[in-house]
């Protein structure tokens, strides 16, 4: 392959790299503890070749903080690696882990493809919904993102494969994998994390 | 096998499972040959570094440091070892497409975005075995003169981010990362990477693009081939997780044994992972093409559950054309007088390798076998994928974008008992116009389903629109 140094990836140009402004990182340094600080550089030093690869590290690290990202965590996160705050936003709009508002205190992602849904996970995706108050038929249904029930407790999510086909149906309480759900233990999953 | 555990279904702490696919890892099919998950019977395994080298650890990887690096190339080249992931790409073709002295720098990406449908198995070596992963980067690494590497998992996988970081701190502690490894003069650092809910970071240029902080839009080939132009347009080696881990058993065990244990051209063992209507599901580690899918379902698997017949089987995770139970297939064969000759072979007695599969019109894909019995209903099966994939379309082309949403929204009212009777012609027509007109194979993932259930099962197409215009008369 000739001149190969000219050959820059094809979005890469759309994406002005700017130095980062001062005024936006200083404007919410103030909300970002120390540690969380700490584990931004960390992130970012995994990248020793573009800072940019870091905007998906700092998106979760954000959110897993914040719960959630924000207009404020956008800028930041785009003026912290030098970047518009467009090529953040571009990425919290099109990963489907990523979310603008806040969820419920207990998320439960209930797996929805094939061998799950073979194994009655659109009947424990309902039973889920109606036992934490929420209208599964609202919107429609599936790739709507998380519902949040109103009191806050739940946000549910009928997601896509989560890769453990082999016992079927699985959900996801927040970080823990539950396998081979029955709609039996739906009351017991949300009475043990409200 | 104890029945009781067997039925104890909840288990809430993923890092170790208790639930029945970990009783199936405990306890071997006699038909298994397990390299890859030989630890994972042993209730006594941590993932620790300790007990990594109390079995042997690391030992590889110093073997391959007394190597030439080229020979590490050669011995991969002579085991046969095809990619794991999907695609049944020869791995030593890949690595040799990476030049030494060309100058620039070379990364490796381990691609541990396992999400295709009917495919878990990277999750048990990710959160039970990590340093396996590692050893065989290092030995990748060294052997194509890689000085950074990165592990791209998915975030779903909610503990492995931290799992590995702690593995990369011990293989630190005990000198094999960072600079001049062992006095070796060969440095190398890996970092964890996560994604963020997509199916198409699977994709390998999708996968760079996402880690390069992109939306992950795949790039297109030629020339954007990983191997010439990958990550930071430097030469890239992405490689499956099962397939790096297969890297130091090769050195293990040397080329010649390990490529007998497979076919001609696909050596070693595989992980199958069955799921769908059988009895025992899960994962299965096999000598590649040592079984046909009548041995793994009806035998390994337990069979169907009591009164159930076999429908279909898609063979390759849900990309895969799906096979019916009463095809029967024309593949060609080497004689006993060594020349090619064409056999009928019925769907049960199909081998499960990548030749196979691909004679019968298929592919073995991500080997994530999914049973359909006699219950299920194939408009609803396919309107299941046809959704998944309408949600996972990255955009970017026009045919998949559009398409896979179309196809979703006919099927879906088909289901409803709002189809009209050009439905089935018509979801074909728009599959065959996906297919071949996108920037990376998603469109073929995406239409095969679709082409196949339709020309497969044609009657209950049929039937799902005829009932639907009698309910309308």
């Amino acid at each position: 392959m000739h001149c190969t140094h000219s050959i820059t990836s094809k979005s890469d140009h759309l994406v002005q790299i700017l130095p980062p402004k001062e005024e936006d990182l200083n404007a919410h340094t103030d909300h970002i503890p120390p540690a969380l600080l700490a584990e931004i550089e960390e992130a970012i030093s995994h990248y020793p070749v573009s800072k940019r690869s870091a905007s998906l590290p700092l998106l979760h690290l954000w959110q897993n903080h914040f719960g959630f990202i924000d207009q404020d965590g956008i800028e930041w996160i785009a003026a912290k690696l030098g970047l518009n705050a467009i090529a953040i936003l571009e990425l919290v709009t099109f990963y489907p882990w990523f979310r603008q508002e806040a969820p419920g205190k207990t998320i439960i992602r209930v797996c929805r493809t094939l061998s799950c849904a073979m194994a009655g996970s659109y009947e424990l995706h309902e039973k889920f919904c109606h036992a934490a108050g929420i209208d599964s038929h609202q919107g429609h249904g599936h790739g709507q993102g998380l519902q949040t029930s109103p009191d806050g407790k739940f946000s549910i999510e009928f997601v896509e494969c989560l890769a453990s086909c082999g016992s079927a149906p699985v959900c996801l309480v927040n970080n823990d994998l539950v396998e081979n759900v029955s709609t039996e233990d739906v009351e017991t999953l949300l009475n043990n994390n409200q | 096998m104890n029945q009781q555990a067997e039925n104890q279904s909840i288990t809430v702490n993923s890092q170790r499972p208790t639930g029945i696919v970990q009783q199936r890892l405990m306890h071997p099919h006699p038909k298994e040959k397990r390299i890859i998950f030989a630890n994972l019977s042993r209730s006594d395994y941590t993932p620790d570094i300790e007990t990594y080298l109390k079995n042997g650890g690391y030992l590889e990887f110093k073997k391959a440091l007394t190597m030439k690096p080229e020979a590490i190339v050669e011995e991969i080249k002579a085991s046969n070892l095809r990619g794991r992931g999907g695609a049944a790409f020869p791995t030593g073709m890949k690595w040799g497409f990476i030049r030494r002295d060309d100058g620039k720098p070379h990364y490796l990406c381990v691609n541990g975005d396992e999400s295709e449908p009917g495919t878990f198995k990277d999750r048990y070596i990710l959160h039970r075995d990590p340093h396996q992963l590692l050893e065989g980067m290092l030995i990748t690494c060294f052997a194509l003169d890689i000085k950074l590497a990165y592990i791209y998992i998915r975030c779903e996988f909610t503990h492995v981010r931290k799992i590995l970081e702690k593995a990369i701190e011990e293989a630190r502690a005990h000198g094999f990362l960072g600079k001049n490894i062992l006095d070796s003069g060969f440095d190398l650092e890996i970092y964890v990477h996560e994604g963020a809910g997509a199916y198409i970071c699977g994709e390998e240029t999708s996968l760079l693009e996402s880690l390069e902080g992109k939306r992950p839009y795949p790039r297109i080939k030629p020339p954007y081939f990983p191997a010439v132009l990958g990550l930071y347009m430097s030469p890239t080696i992405v490689n499956n997780v099962e397939t790096i881990c297969h890297v130091k058993h090769i050195l293990r065990l040397g080329s010649a044994e390990y490529a007998k244990m497979g076919t001609a051209g696909d050596g070693g063992t595989r992980i199958l992972c069955v799921s769908g209507d059988v009895v025992r599901p899960g994962p299965y580690e096999l000598p590649v093409g040592s079984v046909t899918l009548g041995e793994l379902i009806f035998d390994i698997c337990g069979g169907l559950r009591a009164g159930r017949k076999l429908k279909a089987v898609i063979p390759g995770g849900s990309s895969s054309k799906v096979l019916r139970a009463d095809e029967v297939f024309k593949i060609k064969v080497k004689g006993a007088d060594g020349s090619m000759i064409e056999k009928e072979v019925n769907l049960l007695d199909l081998v499960l390798d990548a030749a196979s599969l691909a004679a019968a019109g298929s592919m073995i894909g991500s080997a994530g076998v999914i049973v359909m019995d006699d219950s299920r209903n194939m408009v609803w099966a396919l309107n299941n994928l046809n959704q998944f994939y309408a949600h996972e379309s990255c955009g970017q082309c026009t045919p998949c974008r559009e398409g896979v949403l179309w196809m979703s929204k006919i099927s879906t009212r088909m289901l409803s008992g709002g189809g009209i009777a050009s439905d089935p012609s018509m979801l074909h027509t728009i599959a065959d116009n996906i297919a071949g007109r996108t920037i990376c194979a998603f469109g073929e993932a995406a239409s095969w389903p679709t082409q196949s259930f339709i020309d497969k099962f044609p009657e209950e197409f049929a039937a799902a629109v005829g009932s639907a215009q009698k309910s309308k008369e």
